[in-house]
């Protein structure tokens, strides 16, 4: 994915659009374009610092690859983004030279299009469907409609270009969320709009969620997630940090205390899931939560700043294959560990990661131990860390949702030395809120109950993102976000 | 932003502080903590009990010793300046019920949050003995407090320097060797202390609570630092605590679980405090500067 340089892919983009430049270009000549690789960091280099992996297109890069888009009638990558952009439509502008058309296309459906540019796994998504990917027979080479995405955010915010969305006049409404992951920071933006004054209530000390504490800042700058949460702010939205709805003040008092007319719940899925092995509780063995959140919102990577402590790592053991797991793998790397391992009971097809941060991964020496899991956490007499006891599988039938499933072979447990061990297997439903207000209902897997519109089973609360879908994508969240904020829109209209 | 509106030094290194919180004032119940973090940028968010709230006034008191980092920080505060961020009130209150006989067993800084509790059981109608233990006599805390809401208070020392010369669990058991048996222990302070009064009241089937206070980062159960075997299972402290039945508490695995940060800890603390001795020097020397101009 990386063979060549920054400055190669620059100048040989620089060359095709020269090329193209005037030209009436025929769908062959589309399809004959290059795809442009994202320029990165070296892997030997970036794998030892926090800063940004990916660099970007170059202009010529972004209107090569604009170039290439066939402008399809029916538009397939549209029906594949949850929040609906006019893909083809910004891609045109871009083509055309007119980022700045670009970015107001995107905006009137995405609000955070510099993070879900970087963060959204394009290719199960937009991508996937892409009629040039098709003919060309791989994904791969479908349009980079998320590099594309991330440019015109990028060049919009280094011109300073970023208009404030309008603000309708006071309606003397007022709406609480909570939560400022994707969800509701999408919300708050939607509402705001419509002249509502707007509340969030945040748990930790800086507003983003899931962006601030899990997304690592090489993979996702903070600098952006603070961007947009002083962009709300501008807006005249307020941030109440160090909150927690549920036990600081109950949801129910926020309704009929506070003078809240609607409230929307977006508290995410926090709630780790172990494995339930033996020596799951050694020192040593951390869920990606914990280890993320030291390194990320705590920055314990910064040992010369930071008063939190992050445990230093020689052999790093990561199980599971999400994008959880390579960030915790890639920020284990930069923390210095010497070699660190994914353990994943499938192989490399049937990971759920985004595609280019397992290429990532492997660039930056991550190893992946495909079909492996451990059954134990060995550990000394002082309950530390000293390995896993591994089980190796071989993938079986496929299952009833098309997945060959993983079937364990008999007596191939081996053991394998590790002094850290980090889990990353998922996040459950964090009970907490739904514990402290009575009415919210849950499933069984403690996902708050929605209807079409995210309303709840509670009068006057919405409710969307990770609570409601269980661990998803930023994307997701959003897309919930966005139908959440129409509902109470529509119905404080009404009021 | 909470601002601290009085600050106590109880011992050497031992602060209580008063600082405006009105919603945790206002929700808080005996048992329930707080995540403190001395400063937004960087520093650590650690819990602290809460040792008295006044929903009135809208405060809430702690009562902290210097150990670490951030408790330092903490300490240097002056009334008037802020705490950057207080977060609570977490975790679950403290069932509070007419048991009967209820003893209190607090051990060093583990006197604070069992201040609350042994309030919370008196108001329900309980007898309420109070052990207070301490190294020495210096390091005694809230002693008239809890004398004056307990039907009997007992105050051990290690060094016999004030009270009686012994361990909690020697009073602990002789409570229960007699009639009037206790109908509930509550035990808070150190983890050993906590471990023994388990152990002690174990063979009289004495139900037993514990306080727990381990690492934790977030406190709403999003990181699972916390977590402890109790009985066979894991639980995370901030979300299931952090109280716990005592003799279902592996009290060994969270000791280790405690020493999982010390290296790091212990240096850390030596900069701050090798640091601060060198500005403290500073200090000094240009006040002896400027005095002898």
């Amino acid at each position: 994915m990386n063979d060549a340089s920054s400055s190669t892919l620059a100048t040989s983009a620089k060359a095709t659009l020269d090329g193209i430049t005037g030209r009436d270009l025929s769908n062959r000549d589309r399809m004959a374009l290059p795809v442009q690789e994202m320029p990165c960091q070296e892997p030997a280099v970036r794998a030892h610092n926090m800063g940004e992996v990916a660099l970007g297109y170059t202009e010529a890069q972004a209107r090569v690859e604009a170039a290439r888009c066939l402008q399809c009638k029916n538009a397939p990558c549209i029906a594949g983004c949850p929040v609906s952009i006019d893909i083809p439509g910004f891609i045109r502008r871009v083509a055309e030279g007119d980022y700045h058309g670009a970015a107001e296309v995107i905006r009137r459906t995405n609000l955070l299009p510099a993070i879900c540019g970087r963060v959204c796994p394009q290719e199960a998504q937009c991508q996937a469907p892409c009629t040039l990917g098709k003919a060309l027979k791989t994904v791969d080479k479908a349009v980079q409609i998320g590099r594309l995405e991330r440019f015109v955010a990028d060049r919009e915010r280094a011109v300073g270009g970023v208009p404030m969305p309008s603000v309708a006049p006071p309606s003397g409404k007022r709406v609480a969320i909570v939560g400022s992951g994707p969800a509701g920071l999408t919300v708050a933006a939607d509402v705001r709009r419509e002249g509502h004054e707007v509340v969030i209530y945040e748990a930790f000390q800086k507003p983003g969620g899931v962006m601030v504490y899990g997304i690592p800042e090489f993979r996702l700058p903070k600098a952006i997630v603070r961007e947009e949460a002083e962009k709300l702010e501008r807006m005249g939205v307020r941030f109440e940090l160090n909150t927690l709805v549920g036990r600081t003040r109950p949801l129910e008092a926020l309704l009929h205390e506070d003078g809240f007319d609607a409230v929307f719940v977006g508290v995410g899925a926090g709630l780790p899931k172990f494995m339930d092995i033996p020596g799951e509780n050694y020192v040593g063995v951390f869920s990606a939560n914990e280890y993320l959140t030291r390194a990320n919102l705590m920055r314990a990577w910064d040992t010369e700043h930071a008063d939190t402590p992050i445990y230093p790592s020689r052999r790093v053991a990561v199980l599971g294959g999400g994008n959880v797991a390579m960030d915790s793998a890639r920020m284990a790397l930069r923390l210095g560990a010497e070699e660190v391992h994914v353990l994943y009971r499938r192989t490399r097809e049937e990971m759920p990661a985004r595609a280019e941060e397992v290429a990532h991964a492997m660039e930056e020496g991550v190893v992946f131990d495909f079909l492996s899991s451990p059954t134990e956490v060995l550990g000394d007499d002082k309950a530390i860390v000293t390995g896993l006891r591994v089980l190796s599988y071989r993938l079986g039938e496929p299952d009833a949702s098309g997945r060959r499933s993983p079937v364990a072979m008999e007596g191939s447990e081996h053991d394998v030395p590790f002094d850290t061990v980090i889990v990353a297997i998922g996040n459950e439903s964090n009970p907490l809120l739904a514990k402290t207000t009575p009415g919210l209902e849950v499933d069984r897997k403690g996902h708050v109950l929605v209807d079409a519109s995210q309303k709840t089973r509670l009068d006057r609360v919405w409710a969307g993102g990770d609570i409601v879908l269980g661990a998803a994508t930023v994307i997701l969240a959003m897309g919930e976000g966005r139908r959440a904020a129409a509902a109470i829109n529509e119905y404080l209209k009404g009021k | 932003m909470n601002r601290i509106i009085a600050k106590t030094r109880l011992s050497d290194d031992v602060y209580r502080m008063e600082l405006e919180a009105p919603h945790i004032a206002h929700e808080r119940r005996a048992g329930q903590f707080v995540i403190v973090q001395a400063d937004v940028e960087w520093g650590e968010r650690i819990p602290l009990t809460i040792a008295d709230a006044d929903p009135q006034r809208g405060t809430i008191t702690l009562i902290f010793q210097t150990v670490g980092v951030t408790t330092r920080k903490l300490a240097e505060l002056e009334v008037g300046q802020s705490i950057d961020a207080v977060l609570g009130p977490l975790g679950n209150p403290t069932h509070i019920e007419r048991f009967g006989h209820a003893v209190c067993v607090g051990g060093g800084i583990g006197v604070a949050p069992l201040y609350p509790i042994a309030q919370a059981l008196k108001n329900a109608g309980n007898k309420v003995t109070v052990i207070i233990g301490a190294r020495n006599k210096s390091l005694v805390i809230l002693e008239e407090e809890m004398r004056a809401i307990a039907d009997e208070l007992i105050v051990v020392t290690d060094d016999g320097s004030y009270g009686r010369k012994a361990l909690v669990t020697e009073p602990l058991k002789e409570l229960c060797q007699v009639q009037d048996t206790p109908d509930i222990v509550v035990a808070i302070g150190p983890p050993i202390m906590m471990k023994f009064c388990a152990e002690t009241t174990r063979p009289f089937g004495v139900k037993t609570l514990a306080s727990l206070n381990t690492i934790m980062v977030d406190g709403t159960g999003m990181c699972g630092g916390c977590r402890v075997n109790i009985g066979g299972e894991t639980k995370f402290v901030c979300v299931d605590g952090p109280e716990f039945d005592a003799h279902l508490v592996d009290w060994d695995g969270m000791l280790l679980r405690l020493r999982a940060y010390k290296p790091q800890e212990e240096s850390h603390n030596r900069e701050y405090v090798e640091h601060h001795q060198c500005r403290l020097d500073a200090i000094v020397a240009n006040n002896r500067e400027g005095g002898a101009r």
